[in-house]
């Protein structure tokens, strides 16, 4: 009994001294992994997130004049850790919670609206928590994995001349909630256009494919779509490659699109697909802005080798989101410091025209987004993009496109009423 | 001066056989559990109780329960995760099924059907001993987390294969969902918890606990002179799942709240909790509590000191916390491979001797 007492005592010494800070600034929360065996991937996410606050501090003096201040906190992809970087910093004021992990947005639900604090899952997490009459404080603008599947779709469509019937798609997942998420829709959709679903598991973390690609080597479908994150990317677009599966026939999430999956199969990775929702590369005006007030002057998060990385531009993407939000806010409520549920209007009115892209130096680096009540999911668009390996570059190769929606929305309204009614929840009246 | 049995008359037996026959260790627990129930409530905010005490309690619950098995019975597992996860996806049908149960009960029927599962698993420790049975073990940690994600029935057929806990209430007062106040769940975590070890303390001191301690110095011997071996190992897996299965309850509906069985229940959650009792002390009900609180406090005390005290870069202190607290379980096996619990139980024999050591 001695040792616990002596732990927790220090323990309280330690709470004592963290917890004195002061709450004059914007503070965003980073939930980052930069251990563990999704690191590959955390890290320039988290790079590109802090790397765009240090810019808007270095440069703009903060948003509006108020300085902006990340708190980051490792969670190693876990939801324990996860949980606990919720609560040690909710206290300071944070403002919007990006886990980047679909099992951590799920935890983050319920307490985050308990405590009504918002949280943004650009592009992951629950779906439905598009329906914001059910979700006021979840938002996963400017897509959702059922817009992304259904974009997938669209595009295997338009390849295949307007017709699936008889086609064999086969969908390659991580055996979680995260990968199951799309199952639903592409369920909906094979209804729709009459192909056939085959799906194939993959564990955790998955570097042992093996079995399921010979089952893909056997069946032969004519498309095969992923829903995959960290090194299980990079060991099934190597399998691929091995069976020598035609690569412009496999088409990945926007989570199974960095340069760190592709790499690594060299040229076998040619012609690999990927849905996206923003641009690519580094050429972008705001790069010369963060190179000389952020990289140059040694204030990057990171070693500066990420910028212009597919998952340094998302998380440079989703700090640009929150800082537009905290300015809309800042706007709405006449004031320079905020508080979340200030924010969450903020982020529930967030309007992103091309012209403000521009200005922001990121001119049609993703589409026009327009939050409302009700649709927290935002426009719902997606690109597809393709890895030129000689050039070890990826490029649009399509327009952004609308997902089906006729298919996603009864998806979405039937499973957040379902959340509602489990819940007893009373979904909000939007006008 | 006052830690020591001369001077205390026991006049009956009740007096003598009571766990601590020391006045002063019986008064510090008093009063360590005077704290616990009477002062940390007022004291108790989420960080505390969601980050430190909450998970503290329930893994104090599977190192107690696994501690039955392997540190008493002698019998060594490796399907903790699986067993937990029963437990959790067994107190998610029950709260689904029958919202009206209490959770208490709740809580209490999980552990029993783990238990159940429990007895399953355990049949092949009649036949086979040791590192094999951790084999055997292992498989149903396999087995049982792959059936959890596979069978829809499970999960209710949500489209993500996530379970989320309903709000459950005692007493008018949540103790389940993202509503429940600190306090609440605090004490209903501590009251299962105080419940489990004082049951679990005088399980070991009687007749059943003396069976599994006699089949874990020596089975043959303790066949020859009449333990029943069957009787003997099964209620110790069924006693050690009903442990586990209510930790795994309590860290699903009261800890987490929502949790996915893959990343919730795998392999490292069984290692976690081995590792736990090997450091704790094997075969020791406060070995338990210390092994749960090296493994599961420090890393949080750790970050606190490095990130928030001292502003090191996060995964700077995630590696440093890797390398101290491996460096620290090699350490304490090596100067006391019986345990933290056994240098516990060496101080106590010292300050008995005090100050005349010969």
């Amino acid at each position: 009994m001695n040792h616990k007492r002596m732990t927790t005592a220090a323990i309280a010494a330690v709470m004592a001294l963290g917890t004195s800070a002061a709450s004059a600034e914007l503070v965003f929360p980073s939930l980052s992994y930069r251990t563990g065996p999704y690191a590959p991937n955390g890290i320039p996410f988290a790079d590109g997130y802090a790397d765009y606050f240090t810019l808007l501090n270095e440069r703009d003096g903060g948003i509006g004049g108020e300085p902006v201040r990340v708190i980051e906190c490792e969670t190693g992809y876990n939801t324990e850790k996860g949980v606990e970087c919720y609560e040690s910093t909710k206290g300071e004021g944070s403002l919007v919670y990006q886990p980047l992990s679909t099992g951590i947005t799920y935890q983050l639900i319920p307490k985050a609206t308990a405590d009504n604090i918002p949280v943004h899952s650009m592009g992951y997490g629950r779906t439905s928590a598009a329906n914001g009459k059910v979700f006021p404080w979840i938002f996963n603008y400017p897509g959702t994995y059922w817009d992304a599947a259904s974009i997938i779709v669209k595009h295997i469509l338009s390849e295949e001349g307007g017709d699936l019937g008889g086609k064999k798609l086969a969908l390659v997942y991580h055996n979680s909630a995260y990968g199951k998420e799309p199952i639903r829709t592409l369920e909906e959709l094979s209804k729709k256009h009459g192909y056939e679903l085959t799906l194939l598991p993959v564990d955790h973390p998955g570097q042992e494919q093996k079995s399921q690609w010979l089952q893909i080597r056997r069946e032969r479908p004519d498309y095969v779509l992923m829903w995959g994150w960290g090194v299980m990317n990079q060991v099934a677009i190597q399998e691929a490659a091995n069976i020598r599966y035609p690569m412009d026939h496999f088409v990945g999430v926007w989570w199974s699109a960095s340069e760190n999956d592709v790499l690594p199969a060299d040229d076998g990775a040619d012609g690999y697909k990927a849905v996206a929702f923003h641009g690519v590369g580094s050429d972008y005006p705001i790069y010369d802005d963060l190179r000389k007030y952020v990289v140059d002057a040694g204030k990057a998060a990171g070693d500066g080798s990420n910028l212009g990385t597919v998952l340094y531009n998302r998380g440079m993407y989703a700090a640009m989101l929150a800082a537009e939000a905290a300015a809309t806010a800042q706007k709405i409520h006449g004031t320079k410091t905020l508080t979340p549920s200030q924010m969450r209007d903020g982020m529930e009115a967030l309007q992103i025209t091309n012209d403000r892209l521009a200005e922001i130096g990121l001119p049609n680096f993703g589409p026009q987004i327009q939050v409302t009540c009700a649709n927290h999911g935002g426009p719902g668009l997606g690109a597809i993009q393709q890895w030129d390996a000689s050039a070890k570059t990826w490029s649009l190769i399509t327009d952004f496109v609308s997902a089906d929606r006729e298919v996603v929305d009864p998806l979405i309204a039937e499973d957040s009423e379902a959340y509602a009614q489990e819940n007893s929840i009373t979904p909000r009246d939007c006008g | 001066m006052f830690y020591r049995e001369s001077g205390e008359f026991k006049t009956t037996y009740v007096d003598d056989q009571q766990i601590f026959p020391i006045r002063f260790d019986r008064y510090s627990l008093f009063v360590i559990l005077a704290f616990a129930y009477l002062v940390v409530p007022f004291f108790i905010n989420d960080y505390w109780e969601k980050s430190v005490l909450i998970p503290f309690l329930v893994w104090s619950m599977a190192a107690l329960g696994l501690n039955i098995l392997v540190g008493y019975c002698g019998l060594l597992s490796l399907g903790t995760g699986g067993f937990m996860a029963v437990g959790a996806y067994a107190s998610y049908k029950l709260m689904t099924a029958f919202p009206d149960l209490n959770i208490f009960f709740v809580i209490l029927l999980s552990g029993g059907v783990t238990a159940g599962v429990g007895i399953l698993f355990g049949l092949p420790s009649l036949r086979i001993k040791g590192f094999y049975l951790a084999v055997a073990t292992l498989a149903s940690q396999f087995f049982l987390v792959w059936l959890f994600n596979k069978v829809p029935w499970f999960y209710n057929y949500s489209a993500s294969g996530q379970i989320t806990a309903p709000e459950r209430t005692i007493f008018g007062i949540a103790v389940t969902g993202a509503n429940s106040p600190s306090w609440a769940t605090y004490l209903f975590c501590l009251t299962l918890v105080v419940l489990a070890a004082y049951a679990a303390k005088n399980l070991t001191r009687g007749r059943i606990g003396r069976s599994w301690m006699a089949i874990r110095d020596m089975d043959i011997a303790a066949e020859i002179i009449g333990v029943p071996p069957l009787r003997a190992k099964l209620s110790a897996f069924a006693v050690s799942s009903f442990y586990i299965g209510m930790a795994g309850a309590m860290f699903f509906a009261v800890y987490l709240g929502a949790i996915e069985v893959t990343e919730a229940f795998n392999i490292d959650k069984s290692f976690l909790v081995l590792f736990m009792i090997i450091i704790g002390g094997l075969g020791s009900i406060v070995g338990s509590f210390i092994g749960a609180a090296f493994l599961v406090l420090l890393p949080v005390l750790l970050k606190n000191i490095m990130v928030t005290g001292l502003n090191w870069p996060t995964d700077l202190a995630q590696h440093i916390i890797f390398i101290v607290i491996g460096g620290l379980i090699i350490f304490f096996l090596i100067v006391e491979p019986h345990g933290l619990a056994q240098l516990w139980r060496i101080t106590k024999e010292k300050l008995r001797l005090w100050p005349f050591p010969h």
